[in-house]
């Protein structure tokens, strides 16, 4: 019961905390003081207590679109396992539905984006569906090999498997699946080297340009819809790169917190030392991931 | 010490893939210098120590580590290219060709009637993969320095799958295998170098007419 407490509260009020490491990561790479640990909060805080502003192009898709988009992310959040303890919800077949969760939250992104019918939202739209739909598959081919590791189809057996044993077993399959997975987090989440989220240039953004016409609360939402989902992928690869389960229910969730600060730490570190690929190298990249996770299931399977 | 050879032989077929997406022709040469290391660790690992085994080891980490991506970088600066541009086929669907020739040559090992203590090893896929990889370099390159590389990775290959029979095979057959190979890259260095200075490009599909347009 307290792990589900737990599980709720780390899964609600954490995820901005990873976006302020990262920031404060790539300030000090720039030599800056940067913005406080603690400024996503406030900038989420500060855009709920706005107003919004609605084109009247819009119809009811472009309101639904955050809304659904964090609702959906939401509901994968309870499906995965959080440091090593089983998640409130868990039954066979329950990757598939994690899978597809995302799968709706883009959907409602690009058509949300493609209903302001601004064409430049829409080139954002085409270059998500695009890129995304070549990060799926990395995501599937690491899933199933993990399933087939564990025997297993449900998300909380699959993802609190892997145990040190296991890695010096079959350490070249797990390392080219944590590889995959790093580059699908890096895809998912539009951060460098496929997107840059600080950017406001019209030729580079991604994820960025589909939000533009967002406003007030439904801009914080589809923010903090953002720190959700890089929190609950992160989680996914702490689970198969840092398998080490104590046993004291305590200390396994203070590993998480910190395993989890000390990825965002790398992400920063990724994007400080990392240029923005260029648009035509990023599926090469993200075929290129699918291969590594293909790969290990091969290795798996034989 | 097996378990550690068959990581070793992931790396091997990794670094295929490396090769098959990579346009940088200085980064080819030292993804197959590491390639060439690494395959010249593995007699180590999978045969007892003999003086024999030391002497392959030795000859084949200088041969294909040093020597021979020494040569062609040396081609490389006298011809001043920097990339291979435009292969037959893209960098993307190589790629893609690569994995599953990758994983066909896993289902061709597994047909494969091998020595019982052979069956559960990379060592014959990895081989075959190797192979494979190089001649879809050696296939879908133009640059003559582009079909060297994939020619080096070919022999890789075939080492691979002559390290199952090392105790069988006699030091003069493979000494003979290594300087061939030699004298076959100096040769196609000093070619390299005489297009270059012949002609303006090293581009071999422009070789097959007599006279330039």
């Amino acid at each position: 019961m307290t792990d589900i407490i737990i599980h709720c509260a780390v899964a609600l009020f954490f995820p901005p905390l990873l976006l302020g490491v990262i920031g404060k990561t790539k300030a000090a790479f720039a030599g800056r003081v940067g913005a406080p640990y603690f400024q996503p909060y406030y900038d989420l805080i500060k855009l709920l207590r706005k107003g919004s502003v609605f084109s009247e192009t819009t119809t009811w898709v472009f309101r639904a679109g955050p809304v659904v988009t964090l609702s959906a992310t939401l509901i994968a959040a309870t499906l995965i396992p959080l440091g090593r303890h089983a998640a409130p919800i868990s039954f066979s077949g329950d990757l598939i539905l994690f899978a597809y969760l995302f799968g709706l939250a883009r959907f409602f992104t690009t058509i949300a984006a493609l209903d302001t019918g601004s064409s430049f939202e829409g080139m954002g739209a085409a270059r998500e569906v695009t890129f995304s739909c070549l990060a799926e598959p990395t995501l599937f081919f690491a899933l199933i090999t993990l399933a087939r590791m564990s025997k297993s189809l449900t998300l909380s057996n699959i993802l609190t498997h892997p145990t040190p044993s296991i890695w010096f077993a079959s350490g070249a399959s797990m390392l080219l699946l944590v590889g995959a997975l790093f580059i699908t987090l890096l895809a998912e989440n539009c951060r460098i080297p496929f997107d840059d989220p600080n950017t406001h240039l019209e030729l580079t953004m991604i994820h960025e340009v589909m939000v533009l016409d967002h406003s007030g609360p439904a801009f914080g939402v589809i923010l903090y819809g953002a720190a959700l989902k890089l929190f609950i992928l992160g989680a996914v690869f702490v689970n198969v790169a840092l398998p080490i389960a104590t046993g004291n229910a305590m200390v396994d969730w203070a590993i998480f917190i910190i395993a989890m600060l000390a990825l965002a730490i790398i992400i920063g570190i990724v994007e400080s030392v990392m240029a923005r690929l260029k648009l035509v190298r990023i599926p090469q990249l993200l075929v290129g991931a699918t291969i590594l996770a293909a790969f290990a299931m091969m290795l798996v399977l034989r | 010490m097996n378990a550690f050879a068959d990581q070793l032989l992931v790396l091997v077929m990794l670094i295929n893939l490396v090769m098959l997406g990579t346009s940088r022709l200085i980064f080819s040469i030292r993804a197959v210098a590491v390639q060439g290391v690494i395959i010249g660790i593995l007699p180590g690992l999978i045969h007892p120590f003999s003086g024999h085994l030391a002497a392959i080891t030795v000859v084949m980490i200088l041969a294909k580590g040093v020597i021979i991506p020494y040569l062609i970088s040396d081609a490389v600066r006298k011809a001043q290219i920097r990339r291979e541009v435009e292969p037959f086929i893209g960098y993307v669907p190589t790629l893609l060709l690569g994995a599953v020739f990758t994983a066909f040559s896993f289902v061709f090992a597994e047909k494969l009637p091998l020595a019982p203590e052979h069956q559960d090893l990379l060592f014959v896929p990895a081989s075959i993969a190797t192979l494979l990889t190089g001649f879809l370099i050696l296939t879908t390159r133009r640059k003559a320095i582009s079909q060297v590389i994939g020619y080096l990775v070919m022999e890789n290959g075939i080492f691979v799958f002559g390290l199952l029979l090392t105790e069988a095979m006699p030091v003069m057959v493979e000494a003979g295998a290594l300087l061939d190979l030699l004298v076959g890259i100096f040769v196609m260095g000093i070619v390299i170098n005489h297009i270059s200075r012949e002609f303006s490009s090293i581009d071999t599909s422009r070789l097959r007419a007599l006279k330039e347009e």
